[in-house]
């Protein structure tokens, strides 16, 4: 009795309701529809901000990573002259008579990445020819996976790799070569890099268009001829970029450096000797007992200040290369 | 093709023109060295491998994995280093995933064209080109520092997060980019509000592409030894993490301890951790490849 009773006075609701609706105009009822939807509006409102908030977190991390960097090493630089760590060109941080120019370890950083270029510039630029080029479609598709594989290994296993077998194989060719140089790590480095340039120049000579190649052949030129007279130069921009974008992976490579490259901070162009580079010196500082507080804990960020802007030098170059002389077809 | 197999034109090739046939021996000798650089870079590849099979097989055992690191290699393990990897992933994977994925979202559906977007763009692939190791000095100054984690697993975790971000956003918006005007019309159509369209129907359908995305991101992390090496993790534990704020090692780093030893053994047990860690990351790969190409709806 009761709930039918219930039941009467919510279907008259009901109805009431509906005749009011039916007396309101269909813009009306959209704008009641679309403020009176209870949670749905509220997610509505909510998932933008929410979303947006994801998207800032990227950018606080970039804002995060120049501040710290920036902060201390201003620190860094009220203990230091600023004149030291440009002018000179001793880096010994743990004596007791502290150096710091930051010269040994610029050197040792660019003597690898030299070593890796000239390593993975012709194999990586060789390979990404022949998949482009002269490899069937089966052959591509069977050998990009297998490069990316190679992309895939973590780096310290190609330190182990670096130390355990290159350097032993490389000192029974060179006698006098020391456990620890520049040569073995600088090949590794080298080929870990190979990937990432036979991909990017892969890329960027497929969007070639076929016409341009097809052109050529009919003029007689041979693959060879079409590959390095048309192709190359049309997709220069790319190929470019993807050797300055190996130059920056090369200079922020860290495990393989710091396990194979010693920790000896020399200006010498010597491959055979002991180097360190700057993500090497900041993995040994941080590994020490230097203390927060002390001049060698200021010293990393203002190492690896010099470390950001040379990978972001690097990158936004790559960037301006990729895109201002990039041929548009 | 019938045109192609006749033939006249080599020896025409032949007989007028001998310039021809130097330019032909030219185009083999560059397509051979050409297929000599691809090869390189694969035989490297098996070298790599092999070498570390044949090293550390010997040295795989249950205790390996049931042990803790130790002064001596016989009794030395990886109990400690595989929980922290587990523990970091715990971390990394939520984290990164949905910090990844909402940041694809507002990029792909919300973000009006304008500097700021422009801006956002710009900085997550410049952010990619960030060295490893100086995540770890960001790691080491807000989370480890600031925040006072201390080096401690979720902050290790957070720090792995922000590096692998980019791969995620990346992933995520080729896969959002991949769902077709026409269904998000269609549930347009049906009354849908934006929110519903891009929780049910946008995400869902992006879900493999996000997914593949994500274990190949966590992939990277799993490897990543400079950042939680900065950050303070210890290269000896003999206990497993208890909580997010217990101090730990990883994988990576154990195995740059062992390497960094000169005794043989430890380099030997090294190659036996590397074996371990390769094929953690051969597991994931193949899961993101069978997720790519089972799940994967094409339009």
């Amino acid at each position: 009795m009761l709930l039918s009773l219930h039941l009467g006075n919510y279907l008259l609701r009901g109805c009431a309701e509906m005749e009011d609706r039916s007396k309101l105009s269909i813009s009306e009822r959209i704008e009641q529809r679309t403020k009176g939807s209870g949670s749905s509006s509220f997610m509505e409102k909510l998932m933008p901000i929410v979303f947006f908030i994801c998207a800032l977190i990227s950018v606080l991390t970039t804002v995060g990573i120049v501040f710290t960097l920036l902060f201390e090493t201003i620190t860094f630089f009220s203990n230091v002259p600023f004149a030291d760590f440009f002018a000179s060109v001793e880096w010994y941080p743990f004596f007791s008579d502290p150096q710091y120019g930051i010269w040994p370890l610029v050197n040792g950083t660019l003597m690898i990445a030299g070593i890796a270029m000239l390593v993975a510039v012709p194999f990586g630029l060789g390979a990404a020819i022949y998949l482009s080029e002269y490899a069937s479609e089966k052959v591509r598709k069977t050998v990009k996976p297998v490069l990316e594989v190679l992309a895939g290994i973590p780096t310290i296993v190609y330190g182990f790799f670096a130390l355990t077998f290159v350097t032993p194989i490389l000192r029974s060719i060179i006698p006098g070569m020391d456990i620890y140089n520049a040569l073995s790590p600088g090949i590794i480095v080298g080929v870990m890099i190979i990937p990432m340039i036979a991909s990017l120049s892969e890329d960027a000579m497929s969007s070639v268009p076929n016409s341009i190649r097809q052109g050529a052949f009919a003029l007689g030129a041979t693959r060879m001829e079409v590959t390095v007279k048309v192709v190359m130069p049309a997709a220069l921009s790319g190929i470019i970029a993807s050797f300055v974008l190996g130059i920056s992976r090369a200079i922020g490579e860290t495990m393989i450096v710091t396990v194979a490259g010693g920790a000896s901070p020399t200006m010498t162009l010597d491959p055979t000797g002991a180097v360190q580079t700057m993500t090497a010196y900041i993995v040994q500082a941080t590994q020490g007992d230097a203390g927060f507080g002390t001049p060698i804990y200021y010293s990393i960020y203002a190492v690896g200040m010099t470390l950001f802007v040379f990978t972001l030098a690097m990158n936004l170059l790559a960037h301006y290369i990729s895109r201002r002389f990039r041929e548009d077809y | 093709m019938k045109f192609a197999n006749t033939t006249v034109p080599q020896e025409v090739q032949k007989e007028n023109s001998p310039q021809l046939s130097k330019r032909q021996i030219w185009n083999k000798v560059f397509k051979g060295v050409c297929f000599t650089a691809t090869a390189f870079s694969i035989a490297m590849l098996l070298i790599l491998l092999v070498r570390i099979v044949t090293q550390g097989a010997g040295f795989l055992d249950w205790g390996l994995l049931t042990n803790f690191a130790s002064r001596n290699a016989e009794d030395a393990g990886l109990l400690a280093a595989l929980a922290g990897t587990i523990w970091l992933m715990l971390v990394t994977a939520p984290v990164s995933f949905i910090l990844g994925v909402g940041t694809a979202v507002y990029l792909e559906e919300y973000a009006p064209r304008n500097k700021f977007t422009n801006l956002l763009q710009t900085n997550i692939s410049n952010l990619a080109g960030v060295p490893s190791v100086v995540f770890g000095l960001l790691g080491l100054t807000i989370f480890n520092r600031l925040m006072g984690m201390g080096a401690s697993v979720i902050a290790g975790g957070l720090t792995l997060s922000l590096l692998v971000l980019p791969i995620i956003v990346v992933a995520s918006r080729e896969a959002i980019s991949a769902v077709p005007t026409d269904v998000k019309h269609a549930s347009y159509a049906m009354g849908a509000t934006k929110w519903q369209t891009i929780f049910r129907i946008v995400v869902p359908t992006a879900l493999p592409g996000v997914l593949t995305g994500t274990i190949l991101a966590l992939s990277r992390a799993i490897g990543e030894t400079a950042p939680i090496l900065v950050l303070g993790a210890l290269t000896y534990v003999a206990s497993t993490p208890s909580n997010l704020f217990s101090n730990f090692t990883a994988m990576p780093v154990q195995i740059y301890n062992w390497t960094g030893r000169p005794q043989q053994e430890f380099q030997d047990i090294a190659a036996a951790g590397i074996i371990i860690l390769l094929l953690m990351l051969l597991v994931m790969n193949s899961i993101a490849v069978f997720i790519r190409s089972k799940f994967q709806k094409r339009f």
